[in-house]
């Protein structure tokens, strides 16, 4: 086999027995950021959204979240954030329960900018609300919009924008209260390849400059094999983690890395785990 | 190869552009304008035509003149109403904007006030006028009641749903940064709340003159210190019927500058970035 391990969390098969990689890309045991274990979420109308979900990620990964539609990854995305509460199990982010840890940065599946502001109060907003004066927030606002490639757009209004660059301002008012971990959540879904591919490069460099902690949510094979150090596959009905591989291949990725065998390999491996969720959907859910 | 922004006529697209964009512009002020004269003329002649008197139909030099022999007590009923209007208006905005908002802060304050704003709503303003005018001693205030009824559930109601209407991730972004209350409500709702509020402000603006003018006739007054209805009341009881014109006329530019000035304004406050007031280009 490439360099691909397989471990299954939250059932009991192994597909093929290796044991998962437990360092981050540095090659060091890296500190646990997020402890999930035995977590459900059940909604008011009696749908098992999540069950049994257990998941470690390390300091310093590029997880993404891989599965088909309505097998949860977005609910669990938002129950690390504190968006969304468990119903049962237990969640630590930096040690502490969701909600109560301000070093994250969350990119939605729209850009969710606001269009009465300007570009530059969309990037200000998250330092506003800490209370941050618009002269103190002007340095990091632009340095934040300088890693995205906006810096000309300070006075734009979304509608100005195309999709790409909306989305853009959305990464960097994520970006710029200089988190630890990003959460995203399908944030490259509604664009064109040649800009989904732009911006993949992007973010797995902020992710490489920033020494961050990236969990990316995606229905995308391709995607999630060329920017993850493990692809966390879900099933769904309720939804579950069925499977994890980590993809070794080394950073930094560039559009070269597409055309390699490797990846094409990665992604094979990747794209069976995934038909072999529809194995374990449970039909009683 | 570089391309060529000048069309045959050797005259810049751009430029033509902007003469084509303020022809456009022209065009949209001269047509109406045209037509409105066009039916006053219109009109005028058939009235000398068929030589309508005035007591019935008068023709539009003649409500010219009456506006101008009875220019000062015309504009003394005018004042009378653009104070009553005005004055309506703003409390209603001032009430339904507080209402509203504490309605869209607790449901159970909404679902125990609602139903008596619905009744103030559907009850016609001209069954409740009478009631009010013997409750109400002052009949200014009296007026401004009813004109205030016209005007405030359009804004309450429009306000309520403006402030639930922000974006539902932006709000999860507002919780995910622990955003006060007074933040969420000054960076989030306010903004979101803004299209809905501007156009109940058009509907309202209209409906406190309205108010105004329903609830003058129904009370009947009369005297120096009284609108334009109870002037068109007094010409209609004299048979002055020219008077009754000016007074409608008077009404209705009254109207008008109204609807302007709400458009403007919503223009001005969502013009940059709200679709309803954004001019696409074609």
């Amino acid at each position: 086999m490439k360099s691909t391990n397989f471990l299954c969390r939250g059932s009991t098969r192994n597909l093929h027995g290796d044991d998962m990689n437990t360092e981050n890309n540095s090659g060091v045991e890296a500190p646990i950021q997020i402890e999930m274990s035995g977590v459900d979420k059940v909604f008011g109308n009696g749908t098992i959204a999540v069950r049994g979900l257990n998941l470690t990620v390390q300091q310093g990964e590029f997880v993404s979240f891989l599965g088909p539609s309505g097998c949860g990854k977005s609910t669990a995305l938002k129950m690390i954030s504190g968006l969304l509460s468990h119903s049962a199990g237990e969640i630590t982010v930096n040690g502490h329960p969701p909600g109560q840890s301000q070093d994250i940065g969350y990119v939605f599946q729209e850009a969710t900018l606001m269009p009465w502001a300007t570009v530059f109060d969309n990037v200000y907003l998250p330092l506003r609300l800490k209370g941050v004066s618009r002269p103190d927030a002007q340095v990091d606002v632009e340095a934040a919009l300088a890693s995205v490639g906006l810096s000309k757009f300070n006075d734009s209004y979304p509608r100005e924008l195309s999709g790409g660059m909306k989305m853009r301002v959305s990464i960097a008012r994520a970006m710029v209260t200089k988190p630890k971990l990003l959460l995203m959540d399908e944030p490259f879904a509604a664009l064109d390849e040649m800009t989904r591919s732009r911006l993949n490069n992007d973010v797995m460099a902020l992710w490489k400059k920033r020494d961050l902690t990236v969990i990316f949510v995606t229905h995308s094979v391709f995607e999630s094999v060329y920017l993850s150090s493990r692809v966390v596959v879900m099933a769904a009905r309720p939804g579950r983690v069925v499977n994890e591989i980590a993809q070794h291949d080394n950073y930094p990725r560039t559009e070269q890395y597409r055309t390699t065998a490797a990846y094409a390999e990665n992604c094979r491996v990747v794209s069976q785990a995934l038909e072999e969720t529809m194995d374990h959907v449970d039909i009683n859910h | 190869m570089s391309i060529s922004t000048t069309d045959p006529t050797g005259i810049s697209i751009e430029k033509r552009m902007r003469r084509h964009a303020q022809f456009d512009r022209l065009l949209r002020l001269v047509i109406p304008v045209l037509t409105l004269l066009s039916a006053v003329a219109m009109w005028e002649f058939l009235v000398w035509y068929h030589e309508v008197p005035h007591y019935l139909i008068p023709a539009p030099s003649r409500i010219a003149a009456t506006l101008i022999t009875d220019w000062w007590s015309l504009m003394g009923s005018m004042w009378f109403t653009v104070k009553l209007t005005l004055m309506s208006l703003a409390l209603a905005i001032i009430g339904g904007v507080a209402l509203g908002t504490v309605f869209a802060m607790s449901r159970v304050v909404e679902i125990s006030l609602f139903p008596f704003a619905v009744i103030l709503q559907v009850t016609p303003v001209v069954a409740i006028a009478p009631l009010i005018l013997i409750y109400v001693p002052n009949t200014f205030y009296a007026l401004l009641i009813c004109a205030w009824i016209m005007a405030f559930f359009p804004i309450l109601s429009s306000t309520a749903i403006g402030l639930r209407s922000a974006d539902h991730n932006l709000r999860d972004m507002f919780t995910m940064y622990r955003a006060s209350p007074w933040q969420r409500l000054r960076y989030l709702l306010i903004p979101s709340a803004l299209p809905y509020f501007m156009a109940a402000l058009k509907i309202a603006g209209g409906l406190a003159l309205i108010g105004a003018v329903v609830a003058e006739f129904v009370a009947g007054t009369a005297g120096q210190n009284t609108g334009l209805a109870s002037r068109i009341l007094e010409s209609s009881f004299r048979s002055e019927i020219p008077r009754m014109f000016a007074a409608l006329f008077l009404v209705s530019v009254l109207g008008i500058i109204i609807f302007l000035i709400t458009s403007w304004l919503s223009k001005a406050v969502l013009g940059h970035w709200h679709e309803s007031e954004i001019k696409r280009e074609r």
